[in-house]
């Protein structure tokens, strides 16, 4: 069976990612083993998604969404939700009705 | 066997009262037994509850009988593994969830038990739905029933595989980019992308919020349609489910106009960039076959142009990483799920995350943090949602013309497990022509038409249609499969 073509922008390939940093915005512990990994894929992968810079976009609206909805409300009034213990059941860690957390302030 | 069954077979059978449907989903369990050591579709599976159910079924009926108001009553259908159903595990297929247990039913879910539905089993996918294969999931890779060497496709790999093998009547999966066509392409079963806004997706564990969207596996189109119907609607707990009639899906097919089930004079279009690149000459075979079949049944074929299809994959990959980067912040080891202790919140939610996501994961969650980072934002992000407008104004200039569209669902057919499990980006470029359809919020549909004749792997035809129009698909859908032999093949398991 025929491979699909794969362009690889390779400049894009070796410049890489500061995985380090973007890891921490995503909340991600990663090992020193993933960082170098990811950064060399995540290099290929935005040089090929760097042909978007192809289009010329200046005067298109974006989609954030593909039905064109806007504002669903509904009127404000209480209506029955998950019970508390149901919320709960999941709870690595709870006590007294609540989730149990490490120390925010000190 | 009872397990081979389509749903309209069963709704008959079930009705006379010939069968009975505890020894339809005795008939599904004992498959599972026999074949499931070898595929692995099911993460797992609950059988005294869905025998328990199957024995309220026969209670309803003998005692009321069978009504139009319960289509699936006493049918077996089993349920991707992202979808909530109350008191049974939900993994989505990650080690992230731990031992979590649904507390509620997802509306799909309580769709389904008022139709009558035997709702059984965790079906096997793609951890978070992403993914191509099936390789991505905690809980090991699922096979092919055609080869168990090669992948079922992916991400509701377990969904495909489940069905085409028998082992249920039908399932439910839910397709981001291709999640459920591509596979039902690559195990040879109808997978059915409803328009998004068609089908609540409360109770749906979400992974890219303006392209998920829940639909269904069966054996024929006319049991896709009596699905449909059912799990179809509006739902005030999805804000993004509109408010939209539901046609009756299964009587526009059945015959009930009076010319039949029809396709005459209805026009169907032949985008030329879907017959270019990396498609597969055995898969081009067997789609220009079916097209030429669709012409004889009475369409009229023409061809139109979607001219920005070579922007898809990489506009997909932007906006679908980057809503995902967002969704599964959730997963943080505070209210649900496996945690990994640290000296502080920040450090106990990278641990927790580190440890609890798998490699495709993280790399989409890295790359969707990336492109919505200050300052790649426009350059990525805003970019990307500009050509998604392109893209879907493709489609509705295309379907100006015509009522639908067809191409074949995956470039090519199933292929050997670990093959492009070591290149992303290839592994991402096999949905190129799956991709478009929930960019552009339109509705699509996998059917088998062929094989490939060495080895014997079935290929998937893709009908696309306008934004709620599955009226039309299915009809087209309907017409192609009753004049072909090709879903009534079964994999020797």
């Amino acid at each position: 069976m025929a491979a699909v073509e794969t362009p690889i922008n390779r400049e894009h390939a070796q410049s890489g990612v500061d995985v380090k940093y973007v890891a921490h915005l995503a909340r991600l512990a990663l090992t020193p083993d993933e960082e170098e990994k990811l950064a060399a894929q995540l290099g290929n992968i935005l040089g090929y998604v760097g042909k978007l810079k192809e289009l010329d976009v200046t005067s298109v609206e974006p989609t954030a969404h593909a039905v064109p909805m806007v504002n669903v409300a509904r009127p404000d009034e209480i209506h029955p939700s998950l019970p508390h213990d149901d919320a709960l059941r999941n709870a690595p860690a709870k006590a007294n009705g609540l989730f149990i957390v490490p120390k925010i302030v000190e | 066997m009872l397990n081979q069954f389509t749903i309209s077979d069963l709704a008959a059978r079930l009705a006379r009262r010939e069968v009975s449907a505890r020894e339809v989903m005795q008939s599904c369990l004992d498959q599972i037994t026999r074949v499931d050591g070898k595929l692995h579709a099911f993460i797992s599976h609950n059988d005294a509850d869905a025998l328990a159910q199957a024995e309220a079924a026969d209670k309803l009926l003998a005692r009321a009988g069978r009504d139009a108001s319960r289509p699936l009553l006493g049918v077996p259908v089993a349920i991707k593994d992202v979808i909530a159903v109350k008191d049974q595990p939900l993994n989505c297929g990650s080690k992230i969830l731990g031992r979590y247990v649904s507390p509620y039913d997802a509306t799909v879910i309580e769709k389904l038990r008022a139709a009558g539905a035997i709702v059984f089993g965790r079906l096997n996918m793609d951890e978070f739905a992403m993914g191509s294969s099936t390789e991505n999931s905690a809980f090991g890779i699922t096979r092919n029933p055609w080869d168990p060497a090669r992948i079922p496709g992916g991400s509701s790999g377990g969904s495909a595989a489940a069905v085409a093998a028998d082992e249920t009547i039908a399932a439910l999966g839910s397709d981001t980019g291709g999640s459920i066509r591509q596979p039902a392409a690559l195990c040879g079963c109808v997978g059915l992308k409803p328009t998004y806004g068609r089908v609540s997706r409360y109770g749906l564990v979400a992974f890219a919020s303006s392209l998920d969207q829940i639909g269904t596996f069966t054996k024929s189109i006319q049991d896709a349609a009596t699905m449909l119907n059912v799990i179809s609607g509006h739902d005030s707990r999805d804000s993004t489910s509109v408010r939209q009639p539901v046609p009756n899906y299964a009587a526009a097919l059945d015959g009930s106009s009076p010319d039949g089930p029809t396709i005459k004079g209805l026009k169907l279009g032949l985008p030329k960039e879907y017959l270019v690149g990396g498609l597969d000459a055995e898969v081009k075979a067997a789609m220009d076959a079916a097209v030429q079949q669709l012409g004889k049944l009475g369409a009229e074929i023409v061809e139109i142009s979607l001219p920005h299809t070579d922007y898809a994959v990489a506009t997909y990959y932007i906006i679908a990483t980057a809503e995902a980067s967002a969704n599964l912040a959730r997963f943080d080891g505070i209210r649900y799920g496996a945690r990994v202790d640290g000296a502080d919140p920040i450090e106990l939610y990278g641990r927790t995350r580190g440890a609890g996501f798998g490699a495709e994961v993280k790399r989409r969650i890295i790359l969707g943090t990336y492109v919505l980072s200050s300052g790649y934002y426009d350059a990525y992000y805003l970019r990307a949602q500009k050509v998604r407008t392109l893209i879907r104004n493709d489609f509705l200039k295309a379907f100006e013309k015509v009522d639908a569209i067809v191409t074949p669902t995956s470039p090519t057919a199933a292929f050997k497990i670990g093959e492009k499990s070591d290149d992303p980006l290839q592994m991402y470029l096999s949905d190129i022509f799956t991709i478009s359809c929930n960019l552009a919020g339109i509705c699509g549909v996998s059917l088998p038409c062929g094989f490939t004749p060495s080895p014997k792997l079935p290929i998937g035809l893709q009908l696309l249609g306008k934004p709620f129009g599955e009226e039309i698909i299915l009809r087209f859908g309907h017409a192609y499969e009753q004049s072909t032999p090709w879903h009534k093949q079964k994999p020797l398991l």
